[in-house]
Order: structure tokens, then C-alpha cells, then sequence
């Protein structure tokens, strides 16, 4: 996601709070972002065992609307929209007709004939312009960046329902996961999304912008009791990590195809045309050459994106590690890489090169870490 | 801002140095660690290893990033602090008290080059 670009970095409306609380910033993805308030371990532990609060207004926001709405998201959106009621929120990829990827996105429904697509901050003007131009051949449907009218805060965690039930009318136990409502929060209008990107019970709450400010306080107000803490990206990453969810620009892009991500359940395959649909069937027919593991590190040694993978032995690099930390709440060198599809069995031992030291690290399944029930 | 012990001479790479006699223990500084957030891993060199004044002498790691560990003097270690493999986070804790190696001079003159406490507050303010 690192760009280097003169633009002036972006910021949230959350941004003077950031700064004023203490928070350590950094650019990403072409925004002025908080990347720690505490300490990356304390504020995931805090999110694995009580609730954080992160700011993820940089987020992007692209609406459909139209006649042929589900026709134009189903165009362009790999997973199946039909499938989608009112209220209901799906994973998906926005897929290049080589059936890799774009970028991933959630997809909301909204009304029968209007969706709203969260993307990821890096890439919005490029799938903005990409989903305007693709839809067309759909016939009545129009796309709108609408990313500058939504504040989104993430309030994540075990206690994230104790925490926000006591702001709104909205009953939170009728929201099944990826279930969103429309509502109130802190008297403040806003649609609540129980949505993630840390692996625990949670919601999503958007905001229009020059509310989050107040909606951001009156969350850690209710969360005191609880221990709530404000969250970074630093911790967004380790917590999305353990949870095995795939990072766009990292663990995938558009090199890397659905299938070969193992992500066949984010493909409609029942679905008629869809951009990457003819590549995509063919690849799964096939089966793909490699594919997306987890792994942990077998010895002492801590794995990092870019660092080259390779078969036991092997002379030359066989893959990349896409993502790779010592994670704070397993305690463990764990990451994602591609590995040739016989290498991909759980159990199977591969090399990683360490800093030029080839350091032995084992296939194990995704996720890593799993919230109990 | 935390205090930087006048005891200590430090360098521009964020490592400091308590000098006794002819030997001096070594680590990094508040800053450093600030800069690294939560340590996770600290790779240390064998007794005996012999180091150039700024030659690399082990790695820092934490959650996001590594780092390189520079030896403030030239010298040979004779000490590693084998706590810090178990308890890396002590670094964080307490950046002063954490040495690493105790390195023995074999150029006493080099620490005329460090910097004192006051320079190399200057420095990272």
C-alpha cells in the first residue's frame, strides 16, 4: 500500500482527535493515519479480550443505484449480489478479466436497486473509475463516489455490543453477522454494520463526517467501563493477520487470482458473466499452479512481507511472503505466502530467507486464530 | 520526553554506551525504542565476537519493523545479556537499563566522538 506521491496526505475527520490524543501517524494509502495510540500489543490484546475503537473513515464508499443496480454489481462483483436481502453485507473481489484482483470490497445491500460498495483507501479513485466504466454495458445504473459523505468507526471486540448497545435504539442482538441496520448513534444518524476486520464480534458504524468526532467520544465514554482503548492501524493489521484475512497489495493484487488466494467462496460461480468469470471457472477446473498458506515460523526468526520462500532445498525462490509479523496475542512468527500447489498440504515444511539466514517454517490451516463462540 | 542518564555517551544511530574502565555495556536509547514500538525479538552476537565502531552487531524486531543494532565502539564482546531473548519487552520497559553486549575497547579514543546526554537530546527533540 505504500505509495510515493506528492499529494498532500489525506486525513479523516477523526485527524485533529488523533493528534490531540498522541497518536503516532503515518501515511497510508495516501491518508494521514494513526498507526498506534498505546502500543500495537496492548491494543490488540485489548480488542482480543475487551473492545477497541479504530478509525476507519479512510476507507472508500462507492454507491450504485439504478434499475439495473444488481445487474452492474453483479458485473463487476465476484461473489453473488442475488443472493444479498436488504440489510445483508457480502465479501467480495473486484476482479481484473484476468480474474485477479482490483482490489476486495464489502457489498451492501441498501435497497433492492441500491448498493453501497466499501473499498479500500488506497485504491478508490482507481476502482471508482474502473466500476463507472465497467457497469455501463449493464444498462440503468449509476456509480457515485460517495466516500467524502461517510465517517466510519469500528468498534471491535468481545464487549463491542455492551459498548454500543447504550447509544442506540437499534436492538444490536436482531444484526446477525454481516447484517447491518440503519438507526441512531449517540443521537446521531448512522448505519450499523456488524462487520470486521480483527477476527471478533463487532460492528462497523458509519457516520456522516462531521459527526465522528462525537460519535468517536461517546463510544470511548461507553467503553470506559469496559476498558475500551482507541485502536492504530498497526493493530488492525496484527489483529486482521491472525484472523487469516487477506490485506489488498499485500496478500492479494492483480497477480493474484481468487482461486490461487484460496478464495473460491468469495466467487459466485453460479452467478452468468462476470468480469474474471471465464478465467476464473477455467483456473478452478484446472486447479491452480500455487496457492495462498499460512504458516508459522519453525525457528527463531520473525517472517516479513517481501521475503523470499522456498521449497526445501530449493535453489531459487519460489514465492514472496505477503504478510508476515510475531503476532501479540498467539505470540508466534506467523504470515501468508505463496507456495507451488504441491508444496500447500498443512504440515509441510518450506525455507523463508531471513535476512539472508534460510529459517524453516510449516504450512498450517487459516485462520490462526479463531474467536470462541 | 524521558530524561537520558548524563552517565551515558550516545550515538547518532540511537544506541548508548555506560563506559567502566576499559569496558562499556550497550543498548538502545528511548528514542529508539519509541521509534520501534513493542519489541518482540532481539538477535545478539557470541561472546567473543569482535566489532568496528558501527558495524551491526545484532537485529531489533518488533511488531512492525527491524532493526539494526550498531556497535558504538570497536572492540570485543564479553558479555550478552541472554535475558532479553526471553524478555525482549524490557527493552521497551526500561531502554536505559536494558543492556545488550558488554563490548571491551581496544580504541579508548573513539568515545571522544560520542555524543553526551544533552547533545543527543538535541538531537531526537
Amino acid at each position: 500500500m505504500e505509495q510515493a506521491t506528492a499529494a498532500p496526505l489525506k486525513k479523516t475527520p477523526l485527524n485533529a482527535r488523533h493528534r490531540a490524543s498522541g497518536a503516532k501517524m503515518v501515511p497510508f494509502g495516501g491518508w494521514d493515519m494513526p498507526v498506534e495510540y498505546s502500543g500495537i500489543t496492548a491494543e490488540h490484546m485489548a480488542v482480543r479480550e475487551r473492545a477497541g475503537l479504530f478509525d476507519v473513515s479512510h476507507m472508500g464508499e462507492i454507491e450504485i443505484a439504478g434499475k439495473d443496480a444488481l445487474a452492474a454489481v453483479q458485473r463487476i462483483s465476484s461473489n453473488d449480489a442475488s443472493k444479498l436481502q436488504i440489510g445483508q453485507a457480502q465479501y467480495s473481489g473486484l476482479m481484473t478479466p484476468q480474474g485477479t484482483f482490483v482490489d476486495d470490497l464489502l457489498v451492501y445491500r441498501l435497497a433492492p436497486e441500491h448498493f453501497l460498495l466499501v473499498v479500500n483507501a488506497g485504491n478508490i479513485e482507481k476502482d471508482y473509475a474502473y466500476i463507472a466504466d465497467q457497469i455501463k454495458p449493464a444498462g440503468d445504473a449509476v456509480a457515485v463516489d460517495a466516500s467524502s459523505r461517510y465517517a466510519l468507526l469500528a468498534i471491535q471486540g468481545p464487549r463491542a455490543a455492551d459498548i454500543l448497545q447504550p447509544l442506540t435504539g437499534v436492538n444490536l442482538a436482531d444484526i446477525k453477522y454481516y447484517w447491518f441496520a440503519h438507526g441512531e448513534v449517540a443521537n446521531i444518524r448512522a448505519t450499523i454494520s456488524r462487520t470486521g476486520y480483527t477476527g471478533e464480534d463487532g460492528f462497523e458504524v458509519f457516520v456522516p463526517p462531521q459527526s465522528a468526532d462525537r460519535v468517536w467520544q461517546a463510544l470511548l465514554e461507553s467503553g470506559k467501563s469496559y476498558g475500551v482503548i482507541p485502536c492504530g492501524l498497526g493493530a488492525r493489521d496484527t489483529l486482521r493477520l491472525e484472523a487469516g484475512m487477506r490485506l489488498h497489495g499485500n496478500d492479494i493484487d492483480d497477480t493474484t487470482t481468487a482461486v490461487e488466494a484460496d478464495l473460491n467462496w468469495i466467487v459466485g460461480w453460479k452467478k452468468a458473466d462476470f468480469i474474471g468469470a471465464g478465467t476464473l471457472r477455467q483456473q478452478k477446473a484446472d486447479g491452480p499452479t500455487r496457492r495462498i498458506v499460512g504458516f508459522e515460523v519453525a525457528e527463531r526468526g520473525i517472517a516479513r512481507h517481501g521475503y523470499d520462500v522456498y521449497v526445501r532445498g530449493g535453489a531459487a525462490p519460489s514465492g514472496v511472503v505477503t504478510s508476515g509479523t510475531q503476532t501479540p496475542y498467539l505470540k508466534k512468527a506467523i504470515g501468508m505466502a505463496y507456495l507451488p500447489i504441491a508444496q500447500t498440504a498443512t504440515g509441510t515444511e518450506f525455507e523463508i530467507d531471513i535476512r539472508g539466514r534460510r529459517t524453516r517454517a510449516t504450512v498450517v490451516p487459516m485462520p490462526f486464530y479463531k474467536r470462541a463462540k | 520526553m524521558a530524561a537520558y542518564p548524563p552517565a551515558l555517551k550516545y550515538t547518532k544511530d540511537h544506541e548508548w554506551i555506560d563506559l567502566t574502565g576499559e569496558s562499556g555495556k550497550v543498548g538502545i536509547t528511548d528514542y529508539a525504542q519509541q521509534q520501534l514500538g513493542d519489541v518482540v525479538y532481539v538477535e545478539l552476537p557470541e561472546v567473543g565476537a569482535k566489532l568496528k565502531q558501527g558495524q551491526s552487531f545484532g537485529t531489533i524486531e518488533s511488531v512492525k519493523a527491524v532493526s539494526e543494532l550498531y556497535s558504538p565502539v570497536t572492540g570485543e564482546v564479553t558479555a550478552v545479556n541472554n535475558d532479553l531473548k526471553d524478555k525482549p519487552e524490557t527493552v521497551n520497559k526500561d531502554p536505559h537499563g536494558s543492556w545488550m553486549i558488554v563490548i571491551k575497547l581496544t580504541n579508548a579514543s573513539e568515545t571522544g566522538g560520542l555524543l553526551d546526554a544533552t547533545q543527543y537530546q538535541d538531537l531526537v527533540k
